[in-house]
């Protein structure tokens, strides 16, 4: 019942793109197509991933968050830091740390949708407020005294050969999840409209208000599940993380077909754009070709996937 | 003995004022059972006003809404459609991305039973697309598919999709709003017809347009309002287009009509 | 009337207080970052010599390590509160030096620290690491280590024309023996025994990433390169994810207490300790010198670098941990 008619370019786009990457870099490096590779890249994006999830439910509604990075750092201070002063057991800290995001999320979502502020303007002042706080809470201090706890989802079990992370197990889970409960639910299908037509959302009696507030503190809550997945991952509290994990989130929901005008766009795709931001770093590393290359690559494969996506919509129109 | 015709909505000595302009100016309306009314009116005549109104839009400074004789208050939209008053907006307030099935269910979504539906509020798309399938045939509208996205739509397709949609909600009112502007020659007569199969079903329509062909075709009654006021209303058949115009814009008042041209 | 008597003792107050300000001398401490641990601690050190001395130390900084136009702000900002001596950390050795003249031509006194402009005569004085040294030291350690085996080393530099990561990973490879290039080149040397290179940007995260990915390249890598120590520390778990913490020595810069710490644990073998708190100290005293008697510094200071090693090696100098742990800078 959801558009079965879809462009098909718009949904297959990213996988082709990834498919065509993996090829590349197969030819260019025997190392490169093995699961135990393979799961190495899905590690060393499952920070960035589960930030994307909520990065993308922002989208969906026509806005976006440029904040999501440092929330995250913060969301990582504040749990360990609550560990280590405080000796808080590590489910209670991260508990904590969620909440602390969540809040963010929430003066985000109260300023869009009370204040009636754009995303943009909102998100980038909380950006700096989010990581002027961290730095002050932390004395730019990494926080090294961590309980075990905290770091479980780093950890890895042999699937066969291969070593997976439990992390990356919470990652895809999350996604599917995701995925469906936007397919499948009527406040999923909300966040949808709103973003295709707000007012005419508004006029059929969905609080599109409540969508919005909604949608900014779900976000928040996958910030804070991303701070936690990036603790148990480095094993420390970074006061700098997440900084490049900002702009990442939103090159991987443009690179999985999501459009940034709100109301299109299939969570799933996320999820490839995000694996072929770290498929190409990874690869390239192999092929040993210098980080700037992979740059560059990142910022041509996003205009493609946009002007992939404007083209094939034209047709509809 | 003639039979009273069943008054279905009613609105006497409406007023709103917006500042200095003063929109409704005690403004009346009657809508009767089993009929379409087209409201006309030139630019500030106070037409728009009076919908909003009746559909919940706006809330009167002064005057009294009655509908099947209970005096109503609406304080939104919301209110005016808990009520049975559906409407269709001159935007149709449609989502161009998403299934007609989608459209015609926004906000009122057909849950799973049980916990399904409660708690996880998880969709019953099958049923939503069976009675999508089935509205959609009772008003025997032509197209084939709701599992494509509006936007794939013409422009009268798109119209009779929030037609359907009011008229699939709707239990006394249906008010449409300029329904048949921006549409061609036969898009137009496609929007006209499922206009009377509403009300054929037992709907009264309440149709604001501009297009005077179109009203003559269709309309049961015209009202006419000029200066925020109701200033005639007439019967199609016993009036000429010129004639009514001539009211709308104050050249002939409604005293100078003959007797059978009001209705 | 006892309320206009009140605002006019405290108004006397005020103007007091403002020329006793003025009476001492200010500073200003510009570094390139707010938020690298090592200007945090820069900067504690400049305050603390401040009071210490009497003088006023006012600091500010780049929004991000290259941000050079935030330098010449905080530059010229602390011009127009006072100040006649600037110590400035230059983020882009080369583009500050415009903005360098200016200030010397109003009368004030420009030290660099912690890494020289270029030329290094652009400024009045500069107190600095040693950073190539530093590389060698950490090289001839590594290769002392090795014992003789043959080297497959992996990189984790700074990112790409940084003077800092060039010095230190060219040092490197000429302290171990390589064919490296020359203290003064911003590129950075590639020798065939370096199996993998990649840009960290001093993250540890990000070093994580890199070093498992060098890791997938060339599954023999024994010697790991690192430009600071949180990128030390995110090549260690990349390293011991694989099981090879036994067979790969990790060497970096920095002696920051946390980096000495893991040098204690294990996780570094050998880190080349520099000295901030003693820079920033050298150069407000330095400033207050220079507000007194007119006397300026010149010339280049090495405020020192030491090879910190929990196991020393035979034909290499080091200090133990515990020394290390001493003159370390930052949270003890």
């Amino acid at each position: 019942m959801t558009p079965s008619k879809l462009p098909p370019l718009a949904t297959l786009g990213p996988f082709i793109a990834l498919l065509l990457a993996c090829i590349f870099f197969s030819v260019q490096s025997e190392r490169f197509l093995s699961a135990q590779n393979f799961s190495l890249i899905l590690q060393q994006i499952m920070v960035v991933g589960v930030i994307a999830i909520g990065q993308t439910l922002i989208i969906l509604t026509a806005g976006i968050d440029l904040s999501c990075g440092m929330v995250m750092a913060l969301g990582g201070i504040v749990m360990t830091k609550f560990a280590a002063d405080y000796g808080l057991s590590a489910p209670l800290a991260i508990a904590c740390g969620m909440a602390v995001t969540m809040l963010f999320g929430l003066v985000n979502g109260l300023l869009v949708t009370r204040i009636k502020l754009p995303p943009f303007i909102v998100t980038l002042g909380t950006l700096n407020i989010a990581f002027a706080i961290t730095q002050l809470y932390s004395q730019s201090q990494t926080v090294t005294d961590i309980p075990a706890g905290m770091s479980l989802l780093g950890n890895t079990f042999l699937l066969g050969q291969s070593p997976i992370a439990y992390g990356v197990l919470l990652m895809l889970a999350l996604y599917v999840a995701t995925w469906l409960w936007l397919r499948e639910t009527a406040p999923g299908r909300h966040i949808y409209a709103v973003g295709n037509n707000p007012e005419a959302t508004r006029l059929t009696g969905i609080g599109t208000e409540r969508v919005l507030l909604g949608v900014y503190v779900l976000a928040g809550l996958f910030y804070g599940i991303a701070a936690m997945l990036s603790v148990a991952r480095t094993g420390a509290g970074d006061p700098n993380a997440g900084q490049t994990e900002n702009l990442d989130a939103i090159t991987a929901v443009v690179l999985g077909g999501t459009s940034l005008f709100g109301g299109r766009g299939m969570l799933l795709g996320t999820l490839v754009g995000a694996v072929i931001v770290g498929v190409f770093r990874n690869g390239l590393t192999l092929m040993g070709v210098s980080s700037v290359y992979q740059v560059l690559a990142t910022g041509i494969l996003v205009i493609l996937a946009v002007a992939t996506d404007q083209m094939s919509r034209k047709g509809v129109r | 003995m003639s039979t009273q015709p069943q008054i279905v909505m009613q609105a006497k000595g409406l007023v709103k004022r917006y500042g200095q302009v003063t929109a409704l100016d005690g403004a009346d309306f009657e809508l009767r059972a089993g009929e379409i009314l087209a409201v006309i009116g030139d630019n500030g005549a106070g037409k728009s006003s009076l919908i909003k109104c009746l559909s919940g839009a706006t809330i009167p400074d002064e005057g009294e809404i009655l509908l099947d004789g209970q005096a109503i208050h609406f304080r939104s939209p919301m209110d005016a459609r808990k009520s049975g008053i559906e409407t269709v907006y001159q935007d149709l307030a449609v989502a161009p991305a998403m299934t007609i099935a989608e459209n015609l269910f926004m906000g009122r979504e057909l849950l799973r039973p049980g916990f399904f539906g409660q708690f996880l509020r998880l969709l019953d798309k099958k049923k939503m697309l069976a009675e999508s399938i089935s509205r959609m045939n009772d008003l025997k509208v032509g197209i084939r598919s709701m599992t494509q996205p509006v936007e794939t739509l013409s422009g009268g397709q798109r119209q009779c999709v929030a037609v359907a949609r009011a008229a699939a909600f709707a239990q006394h009112v249906v008010i449409m709003d300029e329904p048949t502007a921006a549409l061609g020659v036969k898009e137009g007569n496609m929007v006209l017809e499922l206009i009377r199969r509403v009300r054929d079903k037992g709907l009264p329509v309440v149709l604001i347009s501009h297009n005077m062909p179109h009203v003559f075709e269709v309309a049961d009654r015209i009202h006419i309002a000029r200066l925020g006021k109701r200033a005639a209303v007439v019967n199609p058949k016993h009036i000429s287009m010129s004639d009514t115009v001539a009211v709308m814009t104050g050249a002939k008042s409604a005293a100078d009509l003959p007797e059978e041209a009001h209705a | 009337m006892k309320k206009l008597t009140a605002i006019l003792a405290l108004s006397a107050l005020a103007v007091a207080a403002g020329s006793a300000r003025a009476a001492e001398p200010v500073i200003g401490l510009i570094t390139k970052t707010d938020s690298n641990p090592f200007f945090v601690k820069m900067k504690e050190g400049a305050q603390a010599e401040g009071s210490r001395l009497g003088a006023r130390v006012i600091t500010g900084s780049g929004k991000t390590d290259g941000d050079n136009a935030g330098q010449i702000t905080a530059m010229e900002n602390m011009m127009a509160a006072g100040a006649k001596t600037i110590l400035i950390a230059p983020s882009d050795a080369r583009a500050i030096i415009p903005a360098i003249k200016k200030a010397q031509q109003q009368g004030v006194m420009v030290i660099a620290l912690d890494s020289p402009t270029d030329p290094a005569s652009a400024v009045d004085g500069v107190f600095a690491t040693d950073n190539y040294k530093a590389g060698q030291l950490i090289g001839q350690y590594a290769k002392a280590a090795l014992a003789g085996k043959k080297p497959v080393i992996a990189a984790m530099d700074l990112l790409p024309g940084h003077p800092v990561g060039a010095q230190r990973h060219n040092g490197f490879l000429q302290g171990f023996g390589l064919p490296s290039l020359e203290a003064s080149s911003n590129a950075l040397a590639r020798p065939a025994e370096v199996a993998c290179m990649a840009d960290t940007f001093g993250d540890a995260a990000k070093a994580q990433t890199a070093m498992e990915n060098c890791l997938q390249k060339n599954p023999a890598i024994n010697l790991v390169y690192t430009i600071n120590e949180p990128a030390a520390a995110g090549a260690y778990k990349a390293v011991k994810a694989a099981g090879k913490e036994k067979d790969v020595v990790i060497v970096s810069v920095d002696g920051g207490c946390a980096g000495v710490r893991d040098v204690g644990a294990g996780v570094i073998s050998a880190t080349a300790q520099q000295y901030p708190l003693k820079m920033a100290a050298m150069g407000v005293a330095a400033g207050v010198e220079y507000a007194k008697s007119g006397k300026k510094v010149s010339g280049y200071t090495d405020t020192g670098v030491a090879l910190i090693a929990a196991r020393p090696q035979p034909g290499v100098q080091s200090l133990d941990v515990k020394t290390g742990t001493e003159l370390c800078w930052g949270k003890k």
